[in-house]
């Protein structure tokens, strides 16, 4: 029950992503050539719905607080990291989120790009000593 | 119906997106799906290398319910809730794709010319797929974060790094996009 209503929200995911095409290549590459606003209002409209949310619930909701964790100060690992992820983003045309949802549309190929993700993840584990951050 | 099975508007897609992030702030949790990454190396025994990823995974189990369910919810957006119409992409992206040699721009979610298993196991295809996981993998856990952690979340909670990493991403896409790719196709 308590896994239920996480499993129900990812499903929910899923669907927004898929229908508003933000899973799509396509929408990627027309994102990052400036050729389009679509993915622009998409993310645009979710930071500012995000903000007005935040903001109204900064005392809790039915005394539950809502907090986003604070990311730690720094530079460094957010503008190189930052730069690594884009590269990626715009190759694959899938952030994360998307990479699990296109193989549940069916494009099984992207266990492929998965299973290098997460071998991309092990490296930093290994390498994090000794990069800049 | 039509208005569920044509694609959604921006607008709409946005909020709700930021629904997703309400509702697991809601529940006590954050919306971040690169962690993910981090949790099924662990699952895998990866904490036996490296401190980074000695950590009780079962704790973040509940993110891997979520990603069983946008797996779930890909299949059912795809399957039941589409019209498979051709995504309505601007007629110079789509010159400039059929210029580098991509075919039937936009009707499907991603271009075969990368995703079929026939490319896939081509030297070629097989790295691409795999420097773009790579990357991704790389770039989301060293930056901390990816478009829902840093993007949405990190954005919506008007964070400094995030802007940082924001910019991070764009960087590193608008140089794959426009410099990169015409390269490799």
């Amino acid at each position: 029950m308590n896994y239920l209503k996480f499993l129900i929200i990812g499903v929910f995911f899923g669907i927004v992503l898929v229908k508003s095409e933000a899973v799509s290549w396509y929408r990627i590459y027309e994102m990052f050539r400036f050729q389009s606003f679509h993915m622009y209002g998409i993310i645009g409209t979710a930071i500012i719905t995000g903000i007005l949310f935040l903001q109204l619930s900064k005392k809790g909701i039915k005394g539950k607080n809502i907090l986003v964790p604070k990311k730690e100060n720094g530079f460094t690992r957010y503008i190189i990291g930052g730069t690594i992820f884009g590269l990626g983003w715009a190759l694959i045309g899938a952030c994360p989120g998307p990479l699990y949802i296109l193989l549940g549309t069916g494009v099984l190929s992207m266990a492929v790009v998965i299973a290098a993700a997460m071998l991309g993840t092990f490296v930093y584990g290994i390498l994090k000593n000794k990069l800049p951050h | 119906m039509d208005i569920i099975l044509n694609p959604w508007p921006w607008y709409v897609s946005g909020p709700l997106i930021t629904t997703v992030m309400a509702l697991l702030l809601y529940f006590g949790k954050t919306f971040g799906m690169s962690s993910n990454l981090k949790t099924m190396c662990t699952i895998a025994g990866a904490g036996k290398v490296s401190e980074f990823f000695k950590f009780n995974w079962k704790e973040h189990s509940w993110n891997l319910v979520v990603v069983a369910g946008a797996i779930i919810g890909g299949y059912i957006g795809s399957h039941y809730l589409s019209n498979q119409s051709t995504t309505n992409l601007n007629p110079e992206t789509v010159k400039e794709l059929k210029n580098l040699g991509f075919d039937n721009i936009g009707a499907h979610l991603v271009p075969a010319e990368i995703f079929d298993w026939e490319v896939v196991f081509s030297v070629k295809g097989l790295l691409i797929l795999i420097i773009g996981g790579f990357l991704v993998g790389f770039g989301t856990r060293y930056a901390d974060g990816c478009t829902s952690g840093h993007a949405i979340s990190g954005l919506s909670s008007l964070q400094k790094p995030s802007l940082v990493a924001v910019i991070g991403f764009f960087i590193g896409g608008l140089i794959m996009a426009n410099f990169i790719l015409p390269l490799i196709f």
